[in-house]
């Protein structure tokens, strides 16, 4: 759908698991869902965090592949692992800064969320995204949800030394640039 | 005394419920073979009635399809709604009429069943008089089925005694706005949520019992509205909301009092609009006065502060919308807790436009429906009072009898567990209703269960109800039936059969009707189609406050619904009420009504210290006849845990996963605890979609509002302690989900 880009917005995120129960009902994946929904701490709070495949643009999951087995589409889509070169090795799964690819017991291969690719090519929406009620996954062109939305999107995270971009966005906090993570802050380095 | 026939395993073994996880024929047929339709309708559940398509091959529902162009939803579901499907072929359903037997139950043939029923019907009113018997509805049912229980309960049987489970949802806010604005019905479209400048919502866990309502929501944030939430527990719209208000249980009247207080003691009323709409302003202004925001506080728990704020908010605001549901309606309080709803309205003008006004949230699927064409206990077709003379002139005339031989009213849902105790009501005959898990004090329900000379249930699996039935008649699914809903925003939709029922089941409406031949009234329901008592609906509502008479299912599906009243069919509906100021009162004017605080049914004292509220999680709808039925929807909360604060938890040595035990004045259980710090410290949560052993509802009260009947679910008062050793049932189900577990990642973390 040209124009169209995805989005994940977390802070609008109330945990229904609409998006996970939704993918799970794909003919390709049969029952299992390709969203991961994380409770951050509920000890603390209600907040909830769905992750579909952020879809970088130099994939860390088919970089360190050893069978050469995860492609991306010419429109920028990283797909589950071609099942013929797939061995379940798992590198991608412990690789990936996102923690998205699963390798499927029983099936021996890594499947992910592929954006719904055969809805997108037919012209519909990603599942996820059509379905979740309160806008936390959205698939609509770029301008819309600029002039709609309090937040802004953002596809540049860094994770320590890492920097990766995406094609699905992030929506953060207006006056934020991008989103970053560093092991330094959850590392024990001694009294201070 | 009938003992039920099976034991809570064997009815578990034998009748579910079993969880359902993938579409008929499995998952490869499913990837094989496409469907042969999609079925435009709407969901089972709630009130909200989202838009979906239902896939449908070989007269089985094998999926769903997001319907983007129906204007509530635009293709959002709830995770309920996106597994719905898993219901029609459910190993679980019931394919035959069942008799109790010796072990239990036996399977039965139509006739048998329907002239079993008839006959100890018959034999019941012959000996005890004809309100001896009485009838059980629901509000999930159609409209056109709601109407033919009515007329089923009052020319078929001739009894007053027919209620419905309504009676656990909407009756608070219907009866206060019914008192106040002379209708009872949300005033204004859910389209007029984005247009607001201030949405207050009370006693709504939005995001979990109407998770369509956050996108609304949020849209009015996005426009720079302000959210303000009131709720003993920060549900998860409010982590989004700009002011909090964590009420005490069971205090509402008071913080809406106090609001209103600083509302008319800083001038932020609308004084024009009080004058030219409204009467009764000045005893409620009195009522007022001595709830300002320091004696405010100490009631409710809320900050002077926030009162403060939330009064300035609301009041200055040109549009300002309060958004209210369950939460301060299942109270012994419920309809002065709304009325003072309305009073704030009322005084600051916010009704009867674009983007203000009061709005309640409807539960049930038909919940607004079902309550207006008849089986609601005081009410006949068309919102009519059934002891006005004009309205009984009207119905009886529609129904071919004299306005004589409609009885009067009878009594409400709970009220006819108590007549069945004294033993004035003998009998009953349920429909879509699961009282042994949904009526307060399940002990108690049980025992009235017990006490019946017959009772008869029509369902489609075989609840923990039905387990005291004498028979139970296989009847339909939502998809399997053609008919009417009308949801919470006052829209009535088109819920088109998708499927017909399966072999050995039948159409509910067929049952009663079959049921009114064999007791000689045949020629009162001589009904081919739902399409026929659907007409027969319009003409009995015509002229009624919810007029239905312009309504065609052709016009419902040309217009994606049409919002009551609609009195002809060149008349496009009517989406918002009271515009222009005009209200549904002889004299037009909006009813102001003085609301006083007074203490829960249950208070809390030294022996039970501490208030248990009850509620619904996301994946879970009612009592779980439908919902414990599907195993994804299990699995994302599959047993009831009990909320409860780190500092209340504490000083009683719980951890998170420590199994407790809750007594309250009635009865207790043991569950799990969920150690959070989102809920206030002197508060338990139980949701209650759960039966026996695990039944919030063994601890609830039957204390009922005095005018609606409700019963205060919302406020128990309880005692809390450490549990030896996990209760029976946990030693073999699941544990609770994962999802309400610890994170098992790292969270990313926003650096700014």
């Amino acid at each position: 759908m040209f124009g169209y880009e995805f989005f994940v917005d977390p802070s609008r995120c109330i945990g229904c698991e609409s998006c996970v129960n939704a993918c799970s009902e794909c003919e390709t994946h049969r029952g299992q869902s390709m969203i991961h929904l994380d409770f951050i701490d509920r000890r603390e709070t209600t907040a909830t965090v769905p992750f579909v495949c952020m879809h970088c643009d130099d994939p860390t999951c088919a970089q360190v592949c050893p069978a050469d087995a995860i492609k991306k589409t010419e429109d920028g889509v990283v797909q589950s692992s071609l099942k013929p070169r797939c061995i379940a090795c798992s590198n991608c799964v412990l690789a990936c800064p996102f923690g998205i690819p699963k390798v499927m017991v029983g099936m021996e291969q890594m499947m992910k969320c592929d954006m719904c690719y055969d809805r997108t090519s037919e012209g519909k929406r990603p599942m996820c995204a059509t379905v979740c009620p309160s806008q936390a996954l959205a698939y609509v062109p770029a301008e819309r949800i600029r002039s709609e939305r309090r937040e802004r999107p953002t596809n540049v995270f860094h994770f320590g030394n890492q920097r990766v971009t995406t094609k699905v966005f992030m929506m953060v906090p207006p006056e934020q640039e991008a989103v970053s993570v560093d092991v330094v802050d959850y590392m024990w380095e001694g009294e201070a | 005394v009938a003992e039920p026939p099976l034991s809570e395993e064997a009815l578990v073994e034998r009748f579910g419920p079993h969880p359902s996880y993938a579409p008929p024929g499995g998952w490869p047929e499913q990837a094989s073979h496409p469907p042969d339709k999609l079925v435009k309708t709407h969901c089972c559940f709630c009130g909200q009635q989202c838009g979906i398509q239902l896939k449908v091959r070989d007269n089985r529902v094998v999926g769903f399809e997001p319907w983007e162009e129906f204007p509530f939803n635009r293709g959002m579901l709830c995770p309920k709604g996106v597994k719905r499907y898993l219901q029609n072929e459910h190993p679980d359903r019931l394919k035959a009429p069942l008799l109790r037997a010796s072990d239990g139950f036996r399977a039965a043939g139509w006739d048998e069943a329907l002239d079993f029923t008839a006959r100890r019907l018959r034999e019941v009113q012959e000996r005890y008089g004809r309100d001896a018997v009485a009838i059980y509805g629901g509000a999930s049912l159609t409209s056109e089925k709601s109407y033919l229980l009515g007329k089923f309960a009052r020319v078929a049987l001739g009894t007053r005694h027919i209620d419905y489970n309504g009676r656990l949802c909407m009756v608070s806010a219907g009866t206060a706005y019914k008192l106040a604005l002379g209708v009872d019905r949300s005033p204004n479209p859910w389209s007029d949520i984005p247009k607001a400048e201030v949405v207050l919502v009370t006693g709504a866990n939005v995001a979990e019992c109407a998770p369509i309502t956050t996108d609304y929501l949020w849209r009015m944030r996005d426009a720079g509205g302000k959210l303000i939430v009131i709720d003993p527990r920060m549900t998860p719209i409010t982590r989004n909301a700009d002011l909090y208000l964590p009420v005490r249980p069971g205090t509402d009247v008071a913080l809406l009092l106090g609001i209103l207080h600083v509302v008319l003691r800083d001038g932020l009323e609308d004084p024009d609009f009080i004058g030219a709409h409204t009467t009764g302003f000045d005893a409620v202004a009195e009522s007022a006065a001595t709830w300002d925001p320091r004696r405010t506080a100490e009631l409710t728990g809320v900050p002077p502060e926030s009162i403060e704020k939330a009064a300035h908010w609301f009041g200055e605001a040109d549009r300002a919308i309060a958004l209210h549901a369950r939460g301060i309606e299942h109270q012994s309080k419920g309809v002065e807790n709304v009325l003072s709803v309305i009073n704030l309205c009322l005084a600051t003008g916010n009704i009867g436009r674009e983007g203000a006004g009061c709005m309640m949230i409807t539960g049930q699927g038909n919940g607004q429906g079902g309550r207006e064409h008849g089986q609601k206990c005081d009410q006949l077709p068309g919102q009519r009072s059934i002891t006005d003379p004009a309205a009984r002139e009207h119905v009886a005339r529609v129904w071919g009898i004299t306005p004589d031989e409609i009885p009067g009213p009878g009594l409400s849902a709970m009220e006819i567990m108590e007549a069945i105790h004294r033993g004035e009501i003998k009998a009953l005959l349920s429909i879509c209703f699961n009282p042994a898990v949904s009526l307060p004090d399940a002990g108690y329900v049980a025992d009235a269960l017990r006490k019946l000379e017959f009772f008869g249930v029509v369902d489609f699996f075989l609840s923990e109800t039905a387990n005291y039935a004498d028979v139970v008649l296989a009847g339909s699914l939502q998809e399997e039936e053609e008919g009417v809903v009308c949801t919470a925003e006052g829209r009535v939709v088109h819920i088109r059969q998708a499927v017909t029922p399966p072999d050995g089941a039948r159409n509910d409406w067929t049952i009663y009707c079959d049921l009114a031949r064999r007791l000689g009234k045949e020629r009162f329901f001589p009904y081919r189609s739902p399409r026929e008592i659907f007409d027969e609906l319009r003409e009995a509502s015509r002229g009624g406050i919810a007029d239905y008479a312009g309504i065609t299912y052709e016009k419902l599906d040309r217009e994606m619904g049409v919002f009551w009243p609609c009195p002809s069919e060149d008349h496009p509906g009517t989406p918002r009420l009271f515009e222009g100021g005009h209200f549904h009162h002889p004299d037009g004017k909006a009813r102001f009504v003085v609301t006083e605080y007074r203490p829960s049914g249950d208070p809390v004292d030294e022996a039970f210290p501490t208030y248990l509220t009850t509620g619904r999680v996301v994946s879970q709808y009612l009592s779980g006849t439908q919902t414990r039925r599907i195993g994804a929807l299990v699995d994302q909360y599959p047993e009831p845990r009990l909320e409860i604060h780190p500092r209340l938890a504490a000083t009683l040595g719980i951890e998170n996963e420590d199994w407790v035990t809750v007594t309250t004045r009635r009865s207790e259980i043991t569950l799990q605890a969920l150690v959070v710090r989102t809920i206030r410290p002197d508060t338990v949560f139980i949701p209650y979609h759960w039966p026996g052993a695990r039944s919030a509802n063994r601890l609830t009260h039957r204390t009922l509002d005095p005018r609606s009947k409700i019963p205060e679910f919302k406020v128990s008062a309880c005692r809390l302690r450490k549990a030896e050793a996990p209760p029976e049932w946990a030693k073999e189900a699941p544990r609770a989900g994962a999802s309400q577990r610890a994170p098992k990642r790292v969270p990313l973390r926003v650096v700014r």
